[in-house]
């Protein structure tokens, strides 16, 4: 609820006739008690995740990264910040990639370090393989996590800079990476594709590149390799000893001379990693404007003000208690320009705020959940979906859901039905769309809020979020409740305390694999954020996501 | 300033060559134009787009960058003044300002020589004539050796007669060049080699004369000018006590501390010598002062208008150069001595290429950034003046002489004109080579000031907070910053244009390299964006920055366009200029080597000396030991920074 008491204090002159926009604190009192709760539970998550994050950028140890200095080479991050420009946000991807998934390996990243980067003044998507990591081969969560961010470049038309540096398949885990449609094989389908679609392909061979990996340089528009550490072959020395008898150096077999001079794989020499940069720099610049027509964005010169209160205010916005109910506003109040929300039908379905705001000028429309889902507040969703695919406008999409509302009287209202309309809105609707998961993520909501299956051009979650097909303790109500009957059909009787154990077991799990990092080492999201970064991780998404271009939206069959 | 009637109407010259280049010609070419006379450049090619090629009407190249192939080339600036009609050449400094086979060439061609005759030329260029002739004159003269005799034996013996100190001058020399001190007998013979060395490369002549080195001398020189009509007047004297390595730093007019009655008698000192070999035009007699006794001895005369020219002009309101032409036109010189009066005080600095922190070492390259003091007069008067040859961005000290600029200063009084001073060189924007600017604003004015206090002035300064912060931030928000790249010409959305340094749950880290003369180091920052600012964390530098490890500064509302930055950095606003630094600028110095691998050498005998077109510096064994690695030969170009040889010590001898 806008708080009206703060309203038009300190504003004058023009800003003061779009007050009614503005919002105020939105409840939140950074001073309380509970403020101070949920500030310090969700500073306990954020060590975690830094934590965890600083693991990954260490990439494979100490150890590894001094082999890998010694021989001039750099780690993926410091190959990407002397590409980008100086100064230029890196928007990386999925840091918890690989975390806990192989047992005894620990691939941190996932092996491979992907996000967004401007060179040039110009957003490209770069892949960077962590040669630290198990020689930089490719576990099956590298593909997946390499394989995403040819969508999310494909999906944005980002050129893509592969930094490539790396062994190739993992061999024994063959069959995770190998044949199925997204494996390895993706990948080069992935640039065949995009190059054909005007999206530019580009190879920078750092170190080695066997096997199925000499293709991304193959596949690339244009391509780079560094004299001495970057060698492209199809088959290495060993393989080659065993199939022919014959005995070859790598660098005889596959070095920059070589390709540069006679086998023509490769297009640009380079003496050393920084010049191999600086040209794959001058290879963006030089880049046309692609197939899109260059027009600028309306916006793209606009001024815009920052939100009101501090962004560190997001941090205490969730309350400890998952059950309290706490208002979106407060969200909104902290990440739109000048705290400036547009509510449209805020007296309808008001367990679903929507609404107008901007994000560093760009326009955007907010679904943001403010409880269950009733059936009004699914129409207005799909309304409002609707209405911002008419306008071209990107929707942001804020999660914080338990589902729909159930009951007899709620099916009788039709609430599927409508649930149904906000899906098939939300699937269809063509414009740059982003979600950001505050809370829980459950059931059908996560469908009709824009989750993963949906599509979203990115999708982050913060560290206290929850992401499951129901709750934790709903799960167990319901799996206990489907036991008892069962052991009351076979008349088996259930002690208290088996129960107790039984329903906890369901929890713990739910919970274990609700969590952020569980599912961002799965690469269910794009990555955890800290609250704190949402503006800016937000906006950084939604100016790359709107490189694109408009679409038109074409929706089908709504059930009335 | 001045009194009296002055001439309206421009001298009778039709055409004006400059044969120089540089300030001097820009200056030269600044006072024709304002005469409305037309002008004729002359440039080397590697002046193709120096900056008094654009200030003349007619300009002709006259050969390859090296000064004996162009600016020294006779028979091509000849040519070049016969084929435009010139009717006046005036030779600035240096080059073929004092060389009488030249003023003798113009005589016979029929074009005035902006100087004196060649007679004076040749009375004066010969020191000891120039001593004889004076000495006949009354006027009197240092004790020396100015013989014919050059043996060594000799020399040395002359060398103890009078007494050391001793310098050791080419007998052609002049402005520093081809002279040397030896402090002790010890030290004579390399000093004598290093003279000859120089004198020869530089004039063709390696006889060189010495002369007693008063210890604590005063430099008073002395501006005349006559005419054709047999008037000369003086216009004051100029102290040039603060030198280093004999090279004049600063200048200042007039002369502190002197009666209005040694003033005369040393002006008619002047003029008496003038007159004495029949001069014409602008010269310069130099005394040396004893500041014990209060006498003054005839050093030498500089036939030529100098380079602190400058301060004379300041405090007399005489332009120099129209007088010059004035009389090479054969007109009377426009003021009586009467007419001329002193006006306040003045001084001027000339700004150099070159390395304090590495003994003056001249530097070259690239000047990447030159902004002289805002609101300075160039080429005429003002409280703040500027004399400047070069435009920013060109080269500097590669082909020629290293200097950038000289700041020239006039105010009411002495104190008043030294603050100028002070602050017009704090606003002198210099970047992309060393200078002795801050050498010079921390200096103070006494002729041993800089020997006597060279630590202190050389003292390395590490950058403070401000700086450090400010080159983070220039390295996290760079002018490229939303740019619309050159492709698309669609400007960067945001937040993307911001520099935030933006990283996913972990900071940016950046490696800030700057070069803060004369320390030199880099520093790793991490880098937070947050909100329009930055905030720099964990900055750690090597002592004294007063960025420790701890560091965390906020910055806000920064604001950085191709050149400048500005940011609030804990509640301050604090703005700076900056120039990206480009790399793989060459700096092209000669070299000489001495030695040759293997060699066995004494500690402080000289291994190589490198020259960097006007100065001479050897790099001398710092320690006893065999030579045990060459970088260098002879002629060959080297950049600054390059190992040029390595000397091992010799292993500790087995003591029986």
């Amino acid at each position: 609820r806008v708080d009206w008491s703060r309203l038009g204090r300190g504003i004058t002159g023009a800003a003061a006739l779009d007050a009614s926009q503005v919002l105020g604190t939105c409840g939140l009192d950074p001073y309380s008690d509970a403020y101070a709760a949920s500030a310090g539970r969700m500073d306990g998550l954020l060590s975690r995740l830094r934590a965890d994050v600083a693991h990954a950028v260490e990439g494979g140890g100490p150890k590894a990264v001094q082999r890998h200095h010694s021989r001039g080479k750099l780690l993926p991050r410091e190959r990407i910040q002397a590409l980008i420009d100086p100064g230029s946000p890196f928007l990386e991807f999925s840091q918890l990639a690989g975390k806990g998934l192989y047992g005894k390996d620990d691939v941190p990243a996932g092996g491979i370090v992907t996000g967004i980067g401007r060179v040039h003044g110009r957003l490209v998507a770069i892949v960077a393989n962590d040669a630290t990591v198990k020689g930089g081969t490719y576990f099956p969560i590298t593909v997946k996590k390499h394989v995403r961010l040819q969508e999310i470049a494909e999906q944005c038309r980002l050129p893509c800079i592969y930094l490539v540096d790396s062994g190739g398949a993992n061999l024994p885990r063959q069959a995770d990476v190998f044949p199925d449609r997204d494996h390895f094989g993706r990948i080069f389908y992935n640039q065949a594709r995009m190059s054909a679609a005007g999206i530019s392909q580009i190879a920078v061979v750092l170190g080695s590149c066997t096997a199925g990996g000499a293709y991304v340089p193959a596949m690339a528009d244009e391509s780079i390799i560094v004299r001495g550490n970057g060698t492209i072959f199809l088959g290495g020395p060993p393989l080659v000893k065993a199939a022919t008898g014959e005995d070859v150096s790598a660098e005889e077999l596959g070095g920059a001379e070589l390709h540069c001079t006679t086998s023509g794989l490769t297009d640009h020499m380079a003496e050393n990693e920084q010049h191999a940069l600086s040209l794959a720099r001058n290879i963006v610049r030089n880049l046309g404007p692609g197939t899109r027509a260059a027009v600028p964005l309306p916006w793209a010169e606009g001024a815009w003000e920052e939100p009101r209160f501090p962004a560190a205010e997001l941090r205490g916005v969730v309350p400890t208690d998952a059950r309290q109910p706490w208002d979106v506003r407060a969200v909104l109040a902290r990440v739109l320009d000048g705290s400036r929300f547009h509510e449209f039908k805020a007296q309808y379905g008001t367990t679903l705020v929507t609404g107008f705001g901007s994000l560093y000028g760009q326009p955007v429309g907010i679904v943001a959940n403010n409880g269950i889902l009733f059936s009004e507040s699914a129409l207005k969703g799909a309304h409002f979906v609707q209405l911002c695919s008419q306008r071209g406008i990107p929707l942001i999409f804020l999660q914080n859901i338990n589902g729909f509302m159930v009951g007899k009287k709620y099916e009788a209202g039709g609430i599927a039905k409508d649930g149904a309309k906000m899906v098939m809105a939300v699937a269809n609707a063509a414009v740059p769309k982003i979600t950001l998961l505050m809370g829980g993520s459950f059931g059908a909501g996560n469908y009709g809020m824009c989750g993963r299956a949906y599509s979203p051009d990115f999708l982050y979650m913060w560290p206290n979020a929850r992401i499951s097909v129901m709750g934790g303790e709903q799960a167990a109500a319901v799996l206990h409740l489907l036991e008892s009957e069962k052991r009351e059909r076979e008349g088996r009787p259930w002690p208290t305390e088996e129960q107790e154990a039984f329903k906890k077991a369901i929890k713990d799990r739910y919970d274990a694999e609700g969590e952020p990092s569980f599912s961002s080492a799965r690469l269910w999201d794009d990555g955890v954020i800290d609250p704190a970064d949402t503006r800016m991780v937000l906006g950084l998404s939604l100016a790359a996501a709107q490189n694109r271009g408009p679409r038109s939206s074409q929706f089908g069959v709504f059930r009335m | 300033l001045t009194s009296g009637p002055l001439p309206t109407q421009p001298p009778a010259i039709s055409k004006l060559l400059v044969a120089n280049r540089g300030e001097i010609a820009c200056r030269v070419l600044t006072s024709a134009r304002k005469l409305g006379i037309p002008s004729v450049a002359v440039y080397s090619e590697a002046d193709r787009a120096a900056k008094h090629v654009s200030l003349a009407d007619e300009a002709f190249c006259i050969g390859p960058a090296p000064a004996r192939d162009s600016y020294l080339r006779t028979d091509r600036i000849l040519e070049v003044a016969q084929l435009t009609g010139t009717t006046a050449v005036h030779p600035g400094y240096g080059f073929l300002s004092e060389n009488t086979d030249f003023a003798a060439a113009l005589e016979g061609a029929g074009v005035a020589f902006v100087g004196p005759p060649a007679s004076a030329i040749r009375s004066m260029g010969n020191k000891s004539e120039a001593k004889a002739l004076m000495s006949a004159a009354g006027v009197p003269v240092v004790p020396g050796y100015h013989g014919a005799d050059q043996a060594d034996e000799r020399l040395q013996a002359e060398a103890d007669r009078i007494g050391y100190p001793v310098l050791v001058k080419a007998v052609l020399g002049g402005g520093g060049k081809g002279m040397k001190l030896a402090a002790s007998r010890a030290e004579f013979m390399d000093a004598l080699n290093s003279a000859r060395r120089e004198a020869l490369a530089g004039f063709g002549d390696d006889r060189v004369l010495l002369e007693r080195y008063v210890q604590r001398p005063r430099h008073v020189e002395v501006q005349v000018m006559a005419d054709a009509h047999g008037a000369a007047v003086y216009l004051f004297e100029r102290d040039c006590s603060v030198q280093r390595r004999h090279q004049k730093v600063i200048e200042e007019a007039p002369a502190p501390g002197i009666s209005e009655s040694f003033r005369r008698s040393i002006g008619e000192s002047a003029t008496a010598a003038a007159t004495a070999v029949g001069y014409r035009n602008a010269g310069t007699v130099e005394f040396i002062m004893d500041t014990a006794t209060g006498e003054y001895f005839f050093m030498e005369m500089n036939t030529r208008l100098q380079v602190e020219h400058p301060v004379s002009e300041a405090i007399s309101g005489v332009d120099l150069v129209e007088w010059q032409l004035r009389v090479a036109a054969g007109e009377r010189l426009p003021l009586t001595q009467d007419q001329l009066r002193i006006g306040g005080h003045a001084f001027e600095a000339r700004i150099y290429a070159e390395n304090p922190a590495n003994n003056f070492l001249p530097a070259g390259g690239r000047l990447l950034r030159w902004r002289p003091p805002p609101g300075a007069a160039e080429f005429g008067p003002g409280a703040v003046r500027v004399d400047s040859g070069i435009n920013q961005g060109d080269q500097v000290g590669v082909h020629y002489d290293p200097m950038i600029a000289k700041l020239i200063v006039h105010g009411p009084t002495r104190e008043a004109a030294l603050r100028t001073l002070h602050a017009a060189l704090g606003e002198t924007q210099v970047a992309g080579l060393p200078t002795n600017i801050e050498f010079m604003r921390r200096g103070g004015v006494d002729t041993s000031f800089i020997a006597e206090h060279e630590d202190s002035l050389l003292e390395r300064v590490a950058p403070g907070t401000d700086e450090l912060c400010l080159a983070a931030l220039i390295y996290a928000a760079p002018h490229a910053s939303g740019e619309p790249s050159a492709s698309t010409k669609v400007p960067c959305p945001e937040p993307w244009r911001q520099p935030s340094a933006f990283r996913v749950n972990h900071p940016a880290r950046a490696s800030v390299g700057f070069g803060h003369a004369p320390a030199t180091g880099g520093l790793e920052l991490d880098l937070v964006g947050a909100g329009g600012g930055v905030t720099l964390e964990g900055a750690a530098l090597a002592e004294g920055s007063g960025l420790g490890a701890e560091a965390r500064v906020e910055a806000r509302h920064v604001e950085v366009t191709a050149d400048r930055v500005s940011a609030e950095l804990a509640g301050r606003r604090v703005r700076g200029d900056y120039v990206m630094h480009v790399c793989g600028e060459e700096e092209v110095l000669d070299l000489w080597v001495f030695v040759s691998v293997g060699d066995w050498v004494e500690e402080g005998q000289p291994l190589v000396a490198v020259e960097a077109m006007k100065m001479e510096h050897a790099v001398c064994a710092p320690f006893s030991g065999n030579v045990a690695e060459l970088a260098a030969h002879v002629g060959a170009q080297v950049d600054d920074g390059h190992q040029l040889a390595l000397v091992e010590a010799a292993p500790a001898e087995a003591t029986a």
